[in-house]
């Protein structure tokens, strides 16, 4: 079956549901959004624990409520939010292939937004050694675990055990521990390669410097070697190891479309309205660059719109941008590109950097230094204004964005 | 016919048989289903809870010509039949097979100077359409290749395969034609008799007046309870590593080393499941059990395969894992007819096993008539298709007449291999039901893309845990 549609989202995540919700609003004509999981929402489903903003009553969300909102403002604002239907490659330049439990569709869009998103790295790609034993398994798996089976009970617990060691010292392990203490699984550590943790695990303790360097047991996990800051290796023992963090995005149709990955990233380059290189693919959210929470993500969602909207009004697009490169200690910088319209600069440190002068720079010339009052972390982004990327010339080299620690 | 994993045996007339197969390998399975088209009583014993749990779940999953073989040997011989064999029942049942071709592809003027003499070999083993190609016609035909491949040998008919589609579909054509198949059912002891053996498992005793060994790894332990003593199994590791999907379309043949004084090298090949493969690492052990995989082991095979394809290194990798060959300081199979035992051994298989299957079971059935079996007349076997988990190959989800009549097969589960509801509940439902999610993963490929369960993992065990009730 053939069909037609304006603008198709792919993934109705924060990002998606947000593009969806404004681009309907703004009369985009029809506005349809694919979810391959049975329920809309994304990751913040999964997330049972405050931090993803407030309601119009001041009451603080939690993810499942985040969620749900962003659903109901994406339906209210007439988006068709489609669960349970993958879309599983390209059948022409915006015409995307898929399979339903309905049959197998072809749908054509004048635009096509990509929101597909971002996942941990496993512990195969981690190239963790070591035998394979079941009980190994990321934050995701563990919160969907949980989520199915319910808190506690023998259920959860056949599920995933009884002491699991959590890898990763980000925000994210403290919701891998949270959900397993929720689970009644005791953590026996957080082991971290970070010389410091993002925070504080309560009563668990952790291993900072420290690298997970084998697995150990058959059928069933028995523990995890570690090697520690002094070289030394030992033996934690437990029977669930969750590996938590190291996000990369889920780019499978990205690069099927044929859209070149940024190094750092290893999501697809697009300039600062989220236009990847091909005409009418978009790309927005987490999809760009591994994890940015929910609001960043609804955000880009948004933002994207106004692109979009402008390729279906037929206005000319922009003529493509410079691009934007990291240099010093700086994993990565979204956009990848930049237009002659100033716009804000995304940049992740590769370690904690102490007060920072970040410079942008763009052939040898400075366009802006300012050191930093913080201390930026490699957990967060740090977000520069419009004001950093103001004075590009379109026509010029790339633009670099470094920063330099000084001894104070 | 049955299957059985729990409880136990069954006793009296039931617990006779003509002939026991004693390992579920993809050998043991071949020999097993070879047996069943004849009139006999035959039952496959594994000491796994599932058919081809151990060196055949685990390797480079190629369908070899024999090109390299050192010629005249037993080895040789049945590859070479063991191809043509498993070639043309790969059509019939289903299995995916694809003939890319081999190239063993020279890196030194070493190397180079060695292209002829296998070229020559092969000639020796039956195979005339090898062909010498240049550095320019090499990289014309794999442009990724690192830098400084001088030539290569090109040797058509090297294909690759599912190894574990090919295992379970012997196995479930000869339960289907009459075989009964104990899992979860170790031998521990064997009590020679005549006119019966009994052998006590640990669920119980079975009587047969033949027996076959096909152990593999533990070949010379199970010899060793019947007083036989004449090869000593050395497992050899071969830790591999599978890239991503995004990686396939840098290899379009199976690159082989050439063997030389340094020892063999590393292989990449693509896989029936449209990722790349790269290994297998040869390390001499004792410990039978030890499938892990080393970080010396990883970092060695990254460097070399690096230098094969140095965009691999780009890939993400999405398994890790380690098998074990059945090494007996022996440049040949061991197989070996007792008759006054009247058993068969079949040891010694080391690294072919898969390709030579098909062509080690007729061999075993004629050691069995040298022990005094009478097969009796022939007769078709049950047949079989299985679910295709091949790229090359139609899968389900793509499959509209396939949706429209049973939707689970439009809901897609696991989201990296497109493993869809009607595909898992399936395998639950098929002859040889999976054990657990390892046994899922080998029939229809969930979990075993490059999330490794992230996403699909918690629902793919709910599923396990609704279906596996109903197939217990």
């Amino acid at each position: 079956m053939s069909r037609v549609v304006d603008v198709l989202v792919v993934g109705a995540g924060p990002a998606g549901l947000a593009a969806a919700a404004r681009l309907a609003a703004a009369g985009a004509g029809r506005v349809e959004v694919l979810e391959r999981e049975r329920a809309a929402g994304g990751v913040p489903r999964h997330c049972g624990h405050p931090g993803f903003g407030a309601d119009h009553r001041g009451r603080p969300l939690d993810g499942p409520g985040y969620a749900r909102r962003a659903l109901r403002a994406a339906l209210r604002s007439g988006a068709a939010v489609r669960t349970g239907v993958s879309a599983t490659g390209w059948a022409g330049p915006l015409s995307l292939d898929v399979t339903a439990p309905t049959g197998l569709e072809r749908i054509r869009a004048k635009a096509v937004v990509l929101a597909t998103g971002a996942r941990e790295r496993p512990r195969s790609a981690r190239l963790v050694p070591g035998t394979r034993p079941a009980g190994v398994l990321t934050t995701g798996e563990l919160q969907q675990t949980v989520g199915l089976s319910g808190s506690g009970g023998e259920a959860v617990r056949g599920r995933l055990g009884r002491r699991a060691v959590v890898v990763g010292g980000e925000p994210v392990a403290r919701h891998a521990v949270r959900t397993l203490r929720a689970a009644g699984v005791e953590t026996a550590a957080v082991v971290t390669e970070l010389p410091c943790a993002a925070h504080g695990f309560g009563a668990v303790p952790v291993l900072t410097r420290t690298a997970v360097v084998e697995l150990l047991g058959r059928g069933r996990l028995t523990g995890v070697a570690v090697r520690g800051r002094d070289g030394v290796t030992s033996v934690l023992r437990c029977d669930t190891v969750v590996f938590t963090g190291d996000w990369i995005p889920d780019h499978e149709l990205a690069r099927a479309r044929g859209l070149a990955l940024a190094p750092g990233t290893r999501g697809p380059v697009t300039d600062g309205a989220y236009r990847t290189a091909e005409p009418g693919v978009f790309a927005v959210g987490n999809l760009l660059r591994g994890v940015e929470p929910a609001q960043v993500a609804a955000a880009e969602g948004r933002a994207v719109a106004d692109a979009v909207l402008d390729l279906l009004a037929g206005r000319p697009r922009p003529t493509a941008g410079v691009p934007v490169l990291t240099a010093g200690p700086l994993r990565w910088v979204t956009p990848g590109l930049l237009g002659p319209t100033a716009v804000p600069l995304l940049v992740r440190p590769d370690r904690r950097l102490v007060r920072p002068l970040l410079t942008v720079t763009q052939d040898g010339s400075p366009l802006r230094r300012e050191r930093l009052r913080g201390d930026p972390v490699p957990w967060r982004s740090v977000r520069l204004g419009p004001e950093w990327t103001s004075g590009v010339d379109p026509a010029g080299g790339p633009v670099v964005v470094g920063a330099e620690e000084y001894a104070s | 016919m049955s299957v059985t994993r729990t409880g136990p045996l069954p006793s009296g007339p039931e617990a006779e048989y003509d002939v026991v197969v004693v390992g579920a390998g993809v050998v043991g399975c071949a020999i097993a289903r070879a047996l069943a088209r004849h009139p006999l009583r035959v039952a496959l014993v594994e000491a796994a809870s599932d058919v081809g749990d151990g060196t055949s779940k685990a390797n480079t999953a190629i369908l070899h010509t024999g090109f390299d073989a050192a010629p005249g040997t037993l080895e040789a011989r049945l590859v070479r039949e063991g191809h043509r064999l498993l070639g043309a029942f790969a059509g019939e049942a289903g299995i995916p097979v694809e003939p890319l071709g081999a190239l063993l592809v020279a890196w030194d003027e070493q190397q180079r100077a060695a292209l002829p003499r296998l070229a020559e070999k092969a000639e020796r083993n039956g195979h005339r359409t090898t062909r010498l190609l240049s550095a320019d016609e090499l990289r014309l035909r794999e442009p990724h290749l690192g830098p400084g491949a001088l030539a290569a040998l090109a040797v058509p008919g090297e294909s690759v395969i599912c190894p574990w589609t090919t295992t379970l579909a012997y196995a479930t054509q000869a339960v289907r034609s009459g075989v009964d198949l104990h899992l979860d059912c170790r031998v521990e002891k064997v009590r020679t008799g005549d006119p019966w053996h009994r052998l006590v498992t640990r669920r119980g005793v079975l009587r047969t007046r033949h027996l076959v060994n096909a152990c593999g790894l533990h070949a010379d332990a199970f010899d060793a309870l019947l007083d036989r003593r004449d090869f000593t199994v050395t497992p050899r590791r071969g830790q591999l590593l599978v890239f991503d999907k995004f990686a396939r379309d840098l290899v379009r043949h199976i690159l082989l080393p050439v063997p030389g004084p340094l020892g063999k090298g590393v292989l990449v090949s693509p896989t029936v499941y449209g990722n790349v493969m790269l290994g297998p690492t040869a390390e001499d052990l004792d410990d039978k059990t030890a499938t892990g995989t080393t970080a010396e082991g990883l970092a060695g095979l990254r460097e070399q395969g690096g230098r094969i394809v140095p965009a691999l290194l780009d890939e993400e990798v999405t398994a890790v894992y380690a098998g074990l060959r059945a090494a007996t300081g022996q440049e040949d199979y061991r197989c070996a007819a007792h008759p006054a035992l009247r058993y068969v051994t079949v040891g010694g298989i080391r690294s072919t096993g898969l390709s030579a299957s098909l062509a080690l079971a007729e061999h075993v059935l004629g050691l069995l008539a040298d022990c005094g079996l009478e097969l009796g007349p022939e007769r078709p076997l049950a047949p079989v298709r299985m679910p295709n988990l091949g790229e090359a190959f139609p899968r389900p989800y793509r499959d509209a007449e396939l949706i429209a009549r049973e939707p689970e097969f439009g809901m897609i589960v696991c989201h990296c291999e497109r493993v869809t509801r009607g595909e898992i509940r399936a395998a639950y439902a098929s002859d040889i039901p999976p054990a657990g999610p390892d046994g899922l993963r080998r029939r229809t490929r969930a979990r075993g893309g490059r999330c490794q369960g992230h996403f699909c993992g918690a629902e793919i065990r709910a599923l396990s845990e609704e279906y596996g009730q109903g197939a217990r």
